[in-house]
């Protein structure tokens, strides 16, 4: 690709802004559409097109095959992680709801208009929020990870594991 | 912690796989697996225990409550069959290390053993889980990771039978859920008690106004997962990756899979029609009794011969596996409470007699290096205890009184005849006879005939494979004669799959 000085320099300009959208629906997904699946896609089409267009051997520099073989596992270990820890604190396995009391302690202004007789916790998202943010990052890590480890399967003859 | 028991059983394994991963390193992945895998079976022996005191368990993944969230449930059925498929995953694994040194690259243990732990989780989890979409996905999660599996085999065939498999596999997944879509469409819900619930509502809704019970969408949804599950199944003429897939595997994973992996999508396939469409539309409606006794009977026979001439008894196990589903089919499309206890009970004696009889081919793979019979020709004189126990397991696979064998093909015969389906029992009968003839074959090699040249160099399997091969041979033995927790556990499962059908109440509803 060295011979295409305009395709090297618009693949430059273009990954940094595929990169913030990929994070853009990382961290949208729990308020809208998106979401860690999305977002890990999306954050692999940088790190591919990089590849693609600069060559195996200056990604593998950005992106060492062993790291994201561990980013694989990472991700999963954080999105069963969120789950036991929902577990320690005495919920179900992802009851994001116990992670409020805990973490969050501060009420929002919210708790003023509840109808008499309600339990605030059904008013207090942030336990869902942060639940969902976690396993969500879990996600988009793995498949951010296992796009790109299957783009060095397919793009080196060896074996990268 | 003890009412998370559901949930740990399946969020150990799925924990540990990744952690094997992420520490990569191939000296800890044995003890962290060996660990986790027993630790599974205990936590599935005390649900078991659970419910045979208390009823069923109910868990609310998420805290969400019954038909809107994920629920696990655990019953008689499901709770004996996790306590079966975690027994001998744990034992097969126990019995691992000798034989995975010789036949996978040290470089990719660790990558073994996290496959092996997701597929374990993997089958745990269809059973478990009360909501189809969640089946699909455990479904999915074991496929995908006994294919990756099946390619570790030692011969280049390894990859190819493992991507028959996966191509398969994958049709048959797929179909699975083009049915739990339509499914969908017509409930709107994914719970399998509440989609039970929700069909019988839309035909009674039917019938009222004039149209015929049964709605397209209902009919074609119960095809498209039937089918799709009897490629998972390998119910006869979908059986064809079965085969290659067990021969070329390593003979560890050969072992775990053929004792479990087939007999989970059984399971899956008796909820599907008891749990959710009820054995009145699958059986008198559609002809689905007719076609799975026709289907099983010539599976049966079918399998049985080739598996008489096969030359490598890895290949000549595979094809009698076919045949046994076919048993377990046959009872379970009795849809009475003999034939249903007879299908029940044979998916546990047969897992422990195929898991048993492939863990002594591995013994052979072990010391001979390969399992082709001719290289097996006068092996009991070189290897007697393995061959002893391929004797002992021989029988078990024919029937013979006091194994555990005798007790399935018994209820089975007596579920049939019940049924007045004479033909039936006597075909049953001829088959045997089909499986003693592959049986002695490799009996007669062993015994009865000079040693090749591999034989006579061969020495005994190393203890460590020898005590969970014989733990599990004894087993079959034991339950041939003490049958209170096989077939009584197994009769009370299949009491309260028909109670459900006749009172209308689907399981999995709020526990």
């Amino acid at each position: 690709m060295n011979s295409f000085p305009i395709i090297r320099i618009v693949t430059k300009i273009l990954i940094p802004y595929i990169l913030l959208f990929a994070m853009y629906v990382q961290f949208h997904g729990d308020f809208g559409p998106g979401g860690g699946f999305q977002a890990g896609v999306i954050f692999a089409a940088a790190l591919i097109l990089y590849g693609l267009v600069y060559g195996l051997p200056s990604l593998q520099k950005v992106a060492p095959p062993r790291i994201i073989e561990k980013l694989i596992a990472l991700g999963l270990l954080l999105y069963a992680g969120t789950g036991i820890a929902c577990m320690m604190m005495g919920g179900n396995f992802l009851d994001y709801d116990v992670l409020t009391h805990n973490f969050l302690t501060d009420v929002p202004a919210a708790i003023d208009f509840l109808p008499p007789g309600e339990h605030p916790r059904h008013f207090l998202p942030q336990g869902q929020h942060l639940g969902i943010f976690l396993v969500e990052l879990g996600v988009g890590i793995t498949v951010t990870a296992v796009m790109t480890m299957i783009f060095y399967a397919f793009a080196g003859r060896e074996q990268v594991a | 912690m003890i009412d998370q028991l559901p949930i740990l059983l399946i969020i150990i394994p799925l924990f540990a796989a990744p952690l094997l991963v992420l520490l990569g390193s191939r000296h800890l992945a044995l003890p962290i697996s060996l660990a986790v895998v027993w630790s599974v079976f205990g936590i599935s022996v005390a649900l078991l225990c659970r419910v045979i005191q208390n009823g069923p368990i109910g868990y609310e993944l998420g805290g969400w409550p019954s038909p809107y969230g994920i629920v696990y449930v655990i019953d008689y059925l499901s709770s004996f069959v996790m306590m079966f498929v975690s027994a001998l995953g744990a034992i097969v694994l126990t019995y691992a290390p000798p034989s995975i040194k010789q036949e996978i690259p040290f470089s990719k243990h660790y990558l073994f053993y996290a496959c092996y732990l997701l597929c374990l989780t993997g089958l745990l989890g269809m059973c478990i889980t009360g909501d189809l979409f969640n089946v699909f996905v455990f479904l999915e999660i074991s496929s995908l990771s006994s294919y990756a599996l099946i390619s570790l085999g030692k011969t280049r065939r390894a990859p190819l039978a493992a991507l028959h498999y996966l191509i398969f596999g994958t049709i048959g997944a797929t179909f699975f859920l083009i049915g739990i879509g339509l499914l969908y469409q017509m409930t709107g819900t994914l719970n399998m008690a509440d989609i039970g619930r929700r069909l019988s509502e839309v035909r009674a809704e039917r019938l009222l106004a004039g149209l015929t019970q049964f709605s397209r969408t209902e009919l074609v949804a119960f095809a498209f997962m039937t089918v799709g599950l009897s490629i998972k199944m390998a119910v006869f003429p979908l059986h064809t990756w079965l085969p290659n897939a067990y021969a070329y595997a390593p003979s560890v994973v050969t072992g775990f899979i053929a004792a479990t992996a087939t007999k989970v999508s059984v399971y899956a396939f008796i909820r599907l029609v008891y749990g959710i469409f009820t054995p009145n539309f699958a059986f008198e409606t559609m002809p689905l009794d007719t076609a799975l006794m026709i289907f099983s009977l010539i599976g049966i026979f079918v399998a049985s011969v080739a598996a008489i001439y096969q030359t490598d008894v890895k290949r000549l196990l595979a094809y009698s596996s076919v045949a046994q589903i076919g048993y377990m089919l046959l009872g379970i499309s009795m849809s009475n409470v003999d034939g249903l206890t007879a299908g029940i009970v044979h998916m546990f004696n047969h897992a422990l007699i195929k898991g048993g009889l492939f863990m002594v081919v591995g013994c052979f793979a072990l010391r001979l290096g390969s399992v082709k019979l001719d290289d097996l020709r006068g092996a009991g004189k070189t290897m007697p205890l393995t061959s002893l126990a391929w004797v002992i397991g021989g029988l078990g696979l024919i029937g013979v009184p006091m194994t555990a064998g005798f007790i399935s093909k018994w209820l089975l015969l007596t579920a049939a005849l019940e049924h007045d389906w004479w033909p039936v029992a006597v075909l049953m009968l001829l088959s045997s006879l089909l499986a003693v003839v592959y049986v002695w074959r490799v009996v007669e090699l062993l015994y009865f005939s000079e040693p090749s040249d591999k034989a006579k160099r061969a020495k005994e399997a190393p203890a460590l494979m020898l005590i969970p091969t014989y733990i599990v041979i004894a087993a079959t033995v034991v339950f041939g004669c003490w049958t209170v927790y096989s077939a009584g556990l197994a009769q009370k499962a299949a009491l309260a799959l028909l109670a459900i059908t006749e009172s209308g109440i689907a399981p999995g509803g709020t526990p």
